[in-house]
Parts: structure tokens; C-alpha cells; sequence
């Protein structure tokens, strides 16, 4: 059985590639009023909660501060984002894998799920090839119902030209001020996401392969039917754990 | 040595992909990608919200204590300072362009006209909101009464000042123009216009950025094509530093 479907594949890619130029001309963007607010208003300094950085152009997307650029790029990747979002959730609801990977129990909700998550990762952990463990449930999860969402519907609440569409939703997330705040913080969250997803990824490149070409889902504990030659290679009958 | 290969790997990767970025964005198949991506953020809000759909309207208690003033924040000739400590009462606005009946109103004719209040948020593209009261006119009123023709497909403001030595401009389509909220304030907060916010008379298009509610305003100008205007990208800011035309995201 085919271990990632391609709407999933699909999905992955186009919305690694919007993130990435989303984050990057997002922070461009950012450099424009470097000052978070809560409330409706806001554009005194001094009434700021947050003074963010400056971010240097290697962070940014263009590579030098320009606003009009950032927001060609921005607008045009929050496309692909929003509608690939829906694309996923409707693909994920129709074909299980939001049962199967992303709903939890109680029981993964405890203390001892998570560690017994972490063991199983862990290099020399032999569970890593049956799905989901509690802790990816919870991670993907979060990801998924709470911060892609919420990117979304805090980008929308704070175009002007939307507004009429759902003023509920500014006044929802606090004023105009704290949608854009929770639109910064929220990139972050993603941000940190992004980064152990990556690095969980590359300690084995087998992950990254199959997310092109699908691989192949372990139905159970694999017995090994066929002896193995003394010389063979471990690795190649583990197969690769599930998930970055 | 396989990390430090990985690491330029990732760095290379990052650079192909910036460079690969600007390709995208000074190719014209990328202005177009670009140029779409704004057409249909105004066509689903419009669908969503509707033509008419309102921007929210705040109690005096929300107002921001002050009004930020961004971008020109004065005039720059001696008629402009002569009529700042007068009132204005040689200020005209020019009504023009592709109507029947060209006009040329006083303030105190504006002031004469059917008024609308309403309490806003200007949001700047920067990313800052102030909120205020403003009071005028609506733009519809002024078309209206100057009668202006099936041809026209745009409206332009045309303002006194100058920013990098280019005359500030703006426009917006005739949705916006005839939007109940689209109004030409001659008051912000129960008081006559403040210098720094555009005295005497501004634009207020109030589901757009604000850079789309220009100061300063001398003329209203009904056109059928933005080509010839300035540089021809509707505004001033679309014209020298390649804003989006449409406001409204």
C-alpha cells in the first residue's frame, strides 16, 4: 500500500514552495512597520508590545527591502496556500488520513505517549514504522486545525478589501492590530514546524524520497520471510520509518 | 564533511532559489503572475463582500487618540500657506473629465452637500491602523451632479502635492467611486481638516489602503483609460515604486 497519496504529495510540494516565499516575503513585509499592537489601531512605537528585528535581506524575499515586491510575491503565494489548505482537507477528510494519522485518544494526550513517541524516534527506536505516533498526531494536528488556518484567516482579516466579507472575523481575533499580530506569531509558529520537520527529514533521506514518489506503507511489524544473506545491508530491510 | 556538504548544499539551494525569484519577478510572464494574483483578490472580495459590501463603522469611543499623518504631510508652495491661515477660501475642487457638466466647488459649496459621517479604520500599507471620524460629501453626490458619461471607468483624484518631486495621484474604479463610503472628507474628528492629513478636502475609499486616500485634493477627473496618466499605473506609489493598483489586500 502506498504509503503517501498524491493529492498529499501534491500538496506538499506546492505548499512547501508558497510557505517558504510566503515566510520569506512576509518578513520584508514586516520591515515596513516594525512594531506589533493589540487592539484595532495602532502606529505609535511607543504603544507597541512587540518591536521586532530588522530582518537582513538573505532572510527575505526580495533579497532588499522592498515593500511593493514583497507584497507581489505575498499575495500571489497566498493563493496556492489558502486554496491548497482546502485542497488537503478535503482530500484528507475523503481519504482517511485525517482518521488514520491526524485524530488522537486521550490516551495519546499523556505523558507517558510522549515519551514513548520520542523512544520510538529516537535513532535506535524500532515503532517508528507503523503510522502516526501521539506526539506527530498532536504536532500535525496543531499544525493542520490550528496554525495553516489561522494564517489564513489572519491574512484575510487584515486586507481591508475582505472585511465587508466577514467583519466577525476581525472583531473574532481582537481588532485589526491583533489579527496582525497572530499573523506574525502564527509565521513563527509554522517557522518552528518547518525547521524540525526539516531536520527530522534529513536524518534520513528516504523520508524525502517518498514524499515524491509515495513509497510503500509497512502493513505490520514486517517478518523477515526470506533469510537474509550475512552480508546484507540492515537497512535495507527496516525500510524507512514513516514520517519526518 | 557530509554536514558541511548538506550546508552549502541548503545555502545553494537558498540562492538558486532567490535568484530564480527575481528571474520570475522581472519576467513579463511574472508580472502577469502577479497582476492576476491582484485581479482576483478584488474580484473574491468583491463576490464575497459584495460591490457595496461596507467597511466597519466604530463608536467615537474607538477613535485612536491621535491621526497619524504619512507620506506629504504638508504643501509645498506660498498659495497653499496663504489659504492653510485662511481657510481656504480660495481652494477649488475641479470636477472634470468625462462628464457632461464640469465643476468647480468651493469648500463651502462641499460643505452645502447631502453629509455622510463615518468612523473608520485607515489601515497603511506599512501595516498600521489609525481610526477617526470623517465627514464630506459622498463621491457619488459630486459624479452625480456633474453628470458624468457611460465611457468613464475610472475616477482620478488629483491632489497639490508632491512627493519626490512628482504630483501625487490616485484612482480607483467606479465601484469604488460610487461605494456609499467612498466619501471627499473635508472634516476629521468634528474639526477641519488637519495640515498633516490632507487639508482642505482627501479621499476616503475606505476598503482600500492608505495610500489609496490621497490628500490635498484639487481635482476629480472622469477617465475611460489610466493610460497618459502619470506614468499610466493609476497612482502615484503603483507609478515610482510599483504599489498594486488595487488596494484592497
Amino acid at each position: 500500500m502506498i504509503k503517501h497519496a498524491l493529492s498529499t504529495r501534491l500538496w506538499h510540494w506546492i505548499n512547501a514552495v508558497a510557505i517558504v516565499v510566503l515566510f520569506m516575503s512576509g518578513l520584508n513585509i514586516s520591515n515596513a512597520h516594525r512594531y506589533l499592537y493589540w487592539g484595532d489601531y495602532g502606529f505609535d512605537p511607543a504603544d507597541a508590545w512587540l518591536s521586532v528585528i530588522r530582518f537582513p535581506g538573505w532572510a527575505t524575499l526580495p533579497q532588499y527591502y522592498n515593500l511593493a515586491m514583497a507584497r507581489d510575491w505575498h499575495i500571489l503565494a497566498a493563493w496556492p496556500f489558502g486554496i491548497g489548505l482546502l485542497f488537503i482537507w478535503i482530500a484528507m477528510l475523503a481519504n482517511g488520513h485525517f482518521r488514520r494519522d491526524l485524530t488522537t485518544r486521550p490516551a495519546d494526550w499523556t505523558l507517558a505517549a510522549v515519551i514513548a513517541s520520542v523512544r520510538a524516534h529516537a535513532p535506535a527506536g524500532d515503532g517508528a514504522a507503523h503510522g502516526y505516533n501521539p506526539v506527530q498526531k498532536i504536532l500535525y494536528g496543531l499544525v493542520f486545525g490550528v496554525l495553516l488556518p489561522l494564517m489564513v484567516f489572519t491574512g484575510l482579516a487584515i486586507s481591508p478589501g475582505f472585511e465587508p466579507a466577514a467583519p466577525w472575523l476581525v472583531d473574532l481575533l481582537g481588532g485589526r492590530q491583533s489579527a496582525r499580530s497572530l499573523h506574525f506569531l502564527t509565521a513563527w509558529g509554522i517557522f518552528g514546524f518547518f525547521v524540525v520537520h526539516i531536520v527530522l527529514a534529513l536524518t534520513d533521506w528516504r523520508l524525502i524520497v517518498e514524499m515524491f514518489t509515495g513509497g510503500r506503507r509497512n502493513p505490520a511489524p514486517t517478518p523477515v520471510t526470506a533469510t537474509p544473506l550475512p552480508d546484507a545491508e540492515p537497512t535495507l530491510v527496516r525500510g524507512a520509518p514513516d514520517h519526518g | 564533511m557530509a554536514d558541511i556538504k548538506r550546508r552549502s548544499l541548503l545555502a545553494g539551494i537558498a540562492a538558486l532559489g532567490a535568484g530564480a525569484c527575481s528571474k520570475v519577478a522581472e519576467s513579463d510572464a511574472g508580472q502577469t503572475l502577479f497582476k492576476g494574483a491582484e485581479d482576483w483578490h478584488r474580484v473574491a472580495h468583491r463576490t464575497l463582500g459584495g460591490r457595496q459590501g461596507l467597511a466597519p463603522e466604530y463608536a467615537p469611543a474607538d477613535r485612536s487618540p491621535t491621526f497619524k499623518g504619512n507620506g506629504s504631510i504638508t504643501v509645498d508652495s506660498d498659495f497653499y500657506r496663504a489659504q492653510l491661515g485662511q481657510g481656504f477660501p480660495d481652494w477649488r475642487l475641479m470636477i472634470g473629465g468625462l462628464v457632461e457638466r464640469p465643476l468647480a466647488l468651493s469648500l463651502a459649496d462641499i460643505r452645502a452637500l447631502p453629509q455622510r459621517s463615518q468612523i473608520t479604520r485607515h489601515d497603511c500599507v506599512e501595516g498600521w491602523s489609525a481610526i477617526g471620524e470623517w465627514t464630506g460629501p459622498q463621491l457619488s453626490a459630486l459624479l452625480d451632479a456633474a453628470k458624468v458619461r457611460e465611457a468613464a471607468r475610472f475616477i482620478v483624484f488629483r491632489c497639490a502635492d508632491t512627493l519626490y518631486g512628482n504630483a501625487y495621484y490616485e484612482s480607483i474604479d467606479m465601484v469604488e467611486a460610487y461605494h456609499p463610503q467612498t466619501i471627499i472628507a473635508h472634516a476629521l474628528n468634528g474639526e477641519p481638516l488637519p495640515e498633516k492629513n490632507g487639508a482642505p478636502l482627501r479621499a476616503r475609499v475606505e476598503r482600500q489602503l492608505g495610500y489609496k486616500q490621497a490628500k490635498y485634493l484639487t481635482g476629480i477627473e472622469a477617465v475611460a483609460s489610466l493610460d497618459g496618466i502619470g506614468r499610466g499605473k493609476g497612482g502615484f506609489w503603483e507609478d515610482y515604486a510599483g504599489y498594486q493598483w488595487y488596494a484592497g489586500v
